[in-house]
């Protein structure tokens, strides 16, 4: 340990900023450990670091095994990185209301430079579909969700969800008739909700006397659209869920999944 | 054939930066004409060795490199600067685009120049139906206080004192601005409230068309004595 200062590296003018730097105040108060050359420094590195803690410090040698975990969580961690940032360059442009939405889309493409940035969010959520999918699938087939991961299996299927939920509310947003139509269609499928769905089974149990308690104008599919149709209420509310909601609920339980990994032992191990 | 004598240059450059103690002992006879395949082309004696030589170094061909050099082709440190520098290469120009995408192509503001219809269509006084649309008063006068003409001249809407929008009162004669009252003669010379100058025209010309042109790319100020500059006023 006492050898450590003759490992210093010749002496230039950035070793000497470099060494000053790290000796500021500031420096130290941001990144309190030492240098990471040495196990201890390593390990501190990922304890003392928000972000980095989330990570296991160590990992096993299948872990980075390709053929192993495929990448597909971390490939969907980062296509929702991509789809974060495009998504929010995105809405500097984009105006969820029926006069405004298509043309907006339209002039993504073509009044502003760069009109790939809308194509990158379109297939990057394709991907991220494709690549979730395949992760759960890893998964399911490497026995990952068996104690004592049952957990964060739980976690990814409720994530697993808000991906599709994500999928189908950015799917009305472009405002063409494929959009329009694809989310009647697929909002179609709340008025079978039991009990709370008008054309549900046991809705029409619900009534007082001849007076239907659940209706088209109340019921689950009324509570997603902000109306009996897809119209500008669907479009404001699904505009808020995309960009804010289900964002917001996914980013808290990807925190928990991480964390959760580590908590497990790491990425599991063959069996 | 051909390639023949570009395939054993590459043991050279490849394995001598990477296996110095290993020299090539194993095989002393290959070396001859390996080297003067490098060397010399495939007409000159040299070369005329390395094409007669084909079969040897044809059969030691996976054997250019050493086998038992292990030795990668890339070093970890090569491989690592290449991997940061595209990486750094890949985010500066996701970067660049990110700054460009914040400047459209297209601004959906209205024009900086209009035609305003025809002198015949104005009468003596202020005229607002260009005020909510492109912030400009059109005034015909008869007797300009700089210009001592009678015509056209567009004031931009735009109070000098903190920008907000003043009103025409006509039954005042006057422009007066809401938010702090500073008052404007027709003439857009200021005369009451805390605003510190007159109004500000914009140019005023005759389009080909004998209609008004409005340019408000081009501002004319009092104090500076730019209300005298023709292109200030537009006389008729």
């Amino acid at each position: 340990m006492a050898d450590k200062q003759t490992v210093v590296p010749k002496e230039g003018p950035g070793t000497r900023l470099w060494n000053w730097l790290t000796e500021t105040q500031a420096w130290k108060s941001i990144f309190r450990h030492d240098r990471p050359d040495s196990d201890r420094g390593r390990v501190l590195v990922m304890l003392t670091n928000v972000f980095l803690h989330l990570h296991p410090v160590r990992i096993r040698k299948s872990g980075v095994k390709l053929r192993y975990t495929w990448c597909m969580g971390g490939l969907s961690f980062f296509l929702f990185l991509v789809l974060t940032f495009t998504g929010l360059l995105l809405m500097f442009y984009y105006r969820p209301t029926l006069e405004y939405a298509y043309t907006d889309i339209v002039g993504l493409r073509e009044h502003v430079p760069l009109g790939i940035m809308r194509e990158m969010h379109r297939w990057g959520a394709h991907a991220m579909v494709i690549t979730v999918w395949l992760h759960m699938f890893r998964v399911f087939m490497t026995g990952s969700y068996k104690p004592p991961r049952e957990f964060n299996w739980s976690v990814g299927v409720v994530m697993l969800v808000l991906t599709l939920l994500l999928s189908f509310t950015g799917y009305l947003l472009p405002w063409d008739q494929l959009a329009i139509w694809a989310i009647t269609v697929g909002s179609g499928m709340a008025r079978a909700t039991p009990f709370l769905g008008h054309e549900g089974p046991g809705a029409s149990l619900l009534r007082l006397g001849d007076v239907p308690l659940i209706h088209a104008a109340d019921d689950a599919r009324f509570a997603l659209l902000g109306g009996t149709f897809v119209g500008e209420g669907a479009l404001l509310r699904f505009y808020v869920l995309h960009c804010v909601g289900l964002p917001l609920g996914i980013a808290v339980l990807m925190a928990v999944h991480f964390w959760r990994v580590r908590k497990d032992g790491g990425i599991s191990g063959p069996l | 054939m051909a390639d023949d004598p570009l395939a054993t240059p590459p043991a050279a450059p490849s394995a001598t930066p990477h296996a110095p103690p290993k020299p090539a002992v194993p095989r002393p006879p290959a070396v001859i004409p390996d080297l003067s395949g490098k060397t010399t082309n495939v007409a000159s004696p040299g070369g005329q060795a390395a094409k007669t030589a084909v079969p040897a170094p044809a059969a030691a061909r996976p054997a250019t490199r050493d086998p038992d050099d292990t030795s990668p082709l890339l070093t970890r440190r090569a491989w690592m600067g290449l991997a940061w520098g595209a990486f750094s290469a890949a985010s500066a120009a996701a970067l660049a685009a990110t700054g460009r995408f914040m400047f459209p192509n297209v601004l959906n503001e209205p024009p900086q120049q209009f035609k305003a219809g025809f002198p015949s269509e104005y009468g003596i006084g202020v005229d607002e139906r260009w005020k909510e649309k492109f912030g400009i008063w059109l005034v015909r006068t008869a007797e300009d206080i700089e210009q001592h003409a009678s015509g056209f001249y567009a004031l931009i809407t735009v109070c000098t004192h903190l920008g907000c929008t003043p009103n025409y009162l006509a039954a005042e004669n006057k422009f007066k601005c809401p938010c702090h009252g500073s008052g404007y003669h027709l003439t857009g010379i200021n005369f009451e409230g805390p605003t510190p100058r007159p109004l500000e025209r914009a140019r005023v010309a005759l389009a080909e068309d004998g209609q008004i042109l409005v340019d408000k790319s081009r501002h004319f100020q009092y104090e500076l004595g730019q209300w005298k500059d023709p292109d200030s006023f537009l006389k008729v």
